[in-house]
């Protein structure tokens, strides 16, 4: 799902026009791909030259899109897969989410921000609506008005088989190529729960926190002592990330899932984590993830714990060389200083790749993210 | 507000999380979560609309109360009266 697995997309419409002014991480054109639409971002300052490519145009992983006057020419190219996480030139990879019921040929609905905005906080899909504004374009006011309305939620059969065909290709690149091994521990999340719920009773409904932030920056803090499970196996070798971008999994409403990144988790507070995972869940359902989240990530994590699985036994996506999955925090018998009690439990698991690790650093690793946990008001 | 609006704003709120959903579909005693895919960054969502829609403070401790449609309607109206 990282940019393993992006083979094309579909040039949806260019937003910047040549002679702009653009600074690292500018918007610069909607593509369309196996996972929907993705924003492109420029990866440097630099004043847009050239379009190349034309909207409508399919274009394959690494196809020149524009030519770029910057600090040093370059080219700017969508799609390229394994993150090279120096290399600022090329743009990346994979694509969201909620494929929409197929705009005609590159027509993208004219809609202002505020109503893009309230439609993806709603979840439903502008293609097809004409709107009341300029041009037919859809206005808050369209947007509101339909929100009762049926939205079309259900994904195009061929967007649904062609995310599983994306996973499908970067699972068994991942299978074939990846020696994996697995380890797991049981995490006393007893203490974590408690202080989550005090720390939820003072806070208004929208600033509440989800145990999972507590998991995604305990993950963070972890990595910092065990470099090896964070980046890439890229030209034979692994290419240690500085950075720690976790990507998160998070499964889609119409089947399917997509693992965007987190940008620099570790020294990210928890109420600013929550935003921003809130915000990339809304955005991975509803569209609008852009493609630094969707090749930057340098490890995964994902929690099942809402199915009720004890265990995850996680498959690692390429380029990438571990994954750490959660189960169902449960209450469970505990032994403690010669007593049975019972105490909500939690497995952690991960998956590394042992061209990287072995299971001796991963097991500390594993025990780095439990202790971690004993302190949530440390994370 | 009657209890008809509000579960007119419940729908909404229900819509935004799982626009799949189709109302005439839901039993309103059963329990949401077992007729509905919803995690609970879903849920939270959910409520977060409902906050917002109607204006009450709703406690994480009141959660289990917005079980069902029936039980969101007999929660939200006693808060709306209060």
């Amino acid at each position: 799902m990282l940019g393993a697995d992006m083979e094309a997309g579909t040039l949806v419409e260019w937003l910047k026009q040549p002679g702009d002014a653009l600074k690292r991480g500018d918007i610069i054109a909607v593509v369309e791909t196996q996972k929907g639409a993705i924003e492109i971002e420029v990866f440097q300052a630099g004043v847009l030259e050239r379009l190349v490519a034309k909207p409508g145009e399919k274009l394959p992983v690494g196809a020149l899109m524009a030519t770029f006057a910057g600090e040093g020419e370059t080219a700017i190219m969508p799609a390229g897969p394994p993150p090279p996480p120096l290399k600022p030139p090329t743009l990346p990879s994979p694509a969201p989410t909620m494929p929409r019921p197929a705009p005609a040929a590159g027509a993208r609905v004219r809609a202002s921000p505020a109503a893009r905005k309230r439609a993806g906080e709603l979840g439903f899909d502008l293609a097809g609506l004409t709107g009341s504004g300029p041009d037919g374009a859809v206005t808050l006011a369209d947007v509101e008005a339909r929100s009762g309305a049926r939205p079309p939620a259900l994904a195009a059969p061929g967007a649904q088989l062609a995310m599983r065909q994306a996973i499908g290709a970067a699972m068994t690149r991942s299978k074939r190529e990846i020696p994996h091994y697995y380890l797991s521990t049981t995490v006393d999340f007893h203490g974590a729960t408690a202080w989550l719920e005090a720390a939820n009773r003072d806070r208004p409904v929208t600033d509440r926190l989800l145990y999972g932030v507590l998991l995604l920056k305990a993950v963070a803090l972890a990595l910092k002592q065990a470099p090896e499970f964070n980046g890439y196996w890229s030209d034979g070798g692994f290419r240690p990330s500085v950075p720690i971008h976790i990507g998160v999994a998070i499964s889609l409403r119409q089947g399917g899932l997509i693992a965007p990144a987190i940008h620099d988790a570790d020294g990210k507070p928890l109420d600013q984590l929550m935003r921003e995972f809130r915000d990339l869940v809304r955005r991975a359902r509803s569209g609008g993830l852009r493609s630094s989240e969707l090749s930057d990530a340098t490890i995964t994590v994902t929690s099942l714990g809402e199915q009720g699985v004890d265990t995850v036994f996680p498959v690692i996506y390429p380029p990438q060389v571990a994954m750490i999955g959660f189960g169902t925090p449960a209450e469970r018998p505990w032994a403690s200083a010669g007593q049975v009690v019972a105490r909500r439990l939690l497995t952690a698991s991960l998956a590394a790749d042992h061209r990287v690790s072995d299971g001796h650093r991963g097991a500390r690793f594993l025990a780095a993210i439990g202790n971690l946990l004993q302190a949530p008001e440390q994370l | 507000m009657t209890e008809a609006e509000v579960r007119a704003a419940i729908f909404r709120a229900l819509a935004g999380v799982a626009p799949e959903v189709e109302p005439d579909t839901i039993d309103p005693k059963a329990s949401l979560r077992d007729q509905i895919d919803i995690d609970s960054m879903d849920f939270l969502n959910f409520v977060i609309a409902l906050h917002e829609m109607l204006r009450v403070d709703i406690p994480e401790v009141d959660y289990p109360k917005l079980a069902s449609i029936d039980r969101c309607i007999a929660y939200l109206s006693a808060k709306l009266r209060a």
